[in-house]
């Protein structure tokens, strides 16, 4: 966008229709004023990369005759308008800002070379994370190449699989035996209510393939367990964890951290929500903080306490939040942290949570897991079945 | 006084309330003192041994007190005891 009209130098300002003719013609030189980093991902063939604030400096090498037609571009028109000024006030005669910079440039399908692969149509549907310099095509790029497993696409995982989803997260799949109820849909919004009794996996595919034509589904249409659960997540770069039940949530936990695998794990209940992110020897693992887990009758669930749907949509959302940024590798994930949120109150509280020196998976001393047991689990339903502390 | 802070599942037991009131110079006077005011609490606070469960985590302000002094960890008027036991509740 251009600035207040306080400037004593007005700009010409000129489409990219006009720029790309204006090239094509010859005559023209083109200077990008971006970051190296952008002009890396793509930039216009021909164009010269000068930075904004060596500008003023550089310009007379790359233009020394302050005749010569310059057209000045950036990302969206803001950095190379006020580039035209200065080169105005060095007494440049002759130069034009392109509006809208080269995402305008792309939008309108004008060519590009880039060391990078995203389609036309990616780049417009990803436009505003690309717009993020935490993000970019690199990081899109990076998103369509992510697998993540769901598991679970109910409360926590139906909110989590639309989001990443439509942030184009390449390959999710979904671990899921249960079918679409009528009393699901009160928070579960990635099935709706012409799909009662479908396969929950079936029914959030179709509504992730109709969002996202990007996204690969995988349907996991059974019960995890012991036997299965290697397979299942030994192709998947990160897991969300949003099971409904302590045996689940303690076999996903040893069975992550024996393939190293990050997992994202939330629990709702009534009001709250917990949120916490486990890299597995980077951090502490779900049995570092809950080493044992509680007799039955003092684990309610949601099915008997009932949840509120936004509460379990907000978690579900954290959850995709912290996903994006693993994939990313930006920002600072829950790890080491455990983020307590009551949705009554509307307050959030962290609290600490450190690698347990005597945690039997994931401690100093836990036993190496030798090949041949790799797949073996002890019985996870006695362990959560009131045998505590056994 | 310092205060602590009712999880979900404990709230039937103390008439709803999420946090209340309790005397005490270490976090075992105060959750003692809580579970005289609320008897209801000890079974999912205390093994019958009278230790704290193992599936019961409580912290003191943002650090768990396993890896303070435990019950002896010393609180302070303002400070606010946390009571936090595993939730499950999810997807399916």
């Amino acid at each position: 966008m251009a600035p207040e009209a306080t400037e004593t130098q007005t700009v010409e300002e000129i489409t990219p229709q006009e720029a790309f003719t204006e090239l094509d013609a010859g005559g023209a030189k083109l200077i990008d004023t971006r970051e190296p980093y952008e002009y890396e991902e793509s930039h216009i063939e021909g164009s010269e990369l000068i930075p904004p604030g060596v500008i003023a400096d550089r310009i007379l090498t790359a233009v020394p005759d302050k005749s010569q037609r310059v057209i000045l571009q950036c990302r969206s028109g803001a950095r190379s308008y006020d580039a035209a000024v200065v080169l105005k006030s060095l007494g440049y005669e002759d130069v034009a800002s392109m509006a809208g910079g080269i995402l305008e440039w792309e939008a309108q399908g004008l060519p590009v070379e880039s060391n990078v692969n995203l389609t036309p149509a990616q780049r417009d549907r990803y436009s505003r994370h690309i717009l993020l310099p935490e993000v970019g095509v690199e990081g899109q790029i990076k998103m369509l190449e992510a697998k993540v497993l769901l598991l679970g696409a109910g409360g926590l995982g139906a909110p989590t699989a639309l989001y990443l989803a439509a942030a184009g997260i390449g390959t999710i799949g979904l671990v899921d035996d249960d079918v679409v109820d009528a009393s699901n849909l009160q928070r579960q919004v990635i099935h709706n209510t012409s799909r009662i009794g479908e396969p929950k996996t079936a029914s959030a595919r179709q509504t992730i393939e109709e969002l996202n034509p990007d996204v690969n589904v995988i349907e996991h249409n059974f019960h995890l367990n012991a036997e299965n659960i290697l397979d299942v997540i030994k192709d998947y770069d990160i897991i969300v964890d949003g099971a409904d039940n302590f045996p689940v949530r303690y076999l996903m936990n040893d069975a992550s951290v024996r393939l190293k695998k990050p997992v994202v794990s939330a629990s709702i209940l009534s009001f709250d929500g917990q949120i916490s992110t486990f890299v597995p020897y980077e951090g502490p693992c779900y049995r570092c903080l809950y080493p044992t887990p509680p007799p039955p009758e003092l684990a309610p669930s949601c099915s008997a306490n009932g949840v509120l749907g936004a509460m379990a949509g907000q978690m579900g959302l954290l959850q995709a939040n912290e996903v994006l940024k693993l994939v990313l590798g930006i920002g600072e994930p829950l790890i080491g942290r455990l983020l307590l949120y009551d949705a009554l109150g509307t307050r959030f509280t962290e609290l600490k949570v450190r690698r347990d020196p005597e945690c039997p998976i994931c401690g100093p001393n836990a036993p190496e897991v030798p090949e041949s047991e790799m797949g073996k689990f002890p019985d996870y339903e006695a362990f959560c079945g009131g045998h505590v502390g056994s | 006084m310092p205060s602590v802070k009712i999880p979900p599942v404990l709230r039937k037991h103390t008439g709803d309330a999420t946090e209340v009131d309790a005397a005490g110079s270490t976090v075992g006077e105060v959750l003692n003192n809580l579970v005289v005011a609320y008897p209801d609490t000890k079974e999912q606070l205390f093994s019958g041994e009278g230790e704290l469960n193992r599936f019961v985590n409580v912290y003191l302000n943002d650090e768990d007190v396993r890896v303070l002094d435990g019950l002896e960890t010393a609180v302070g008027d303002t400070d606010t005891v946390m009571i936090l036991p595993a939730m499950a509740g999810g997807s399916f």
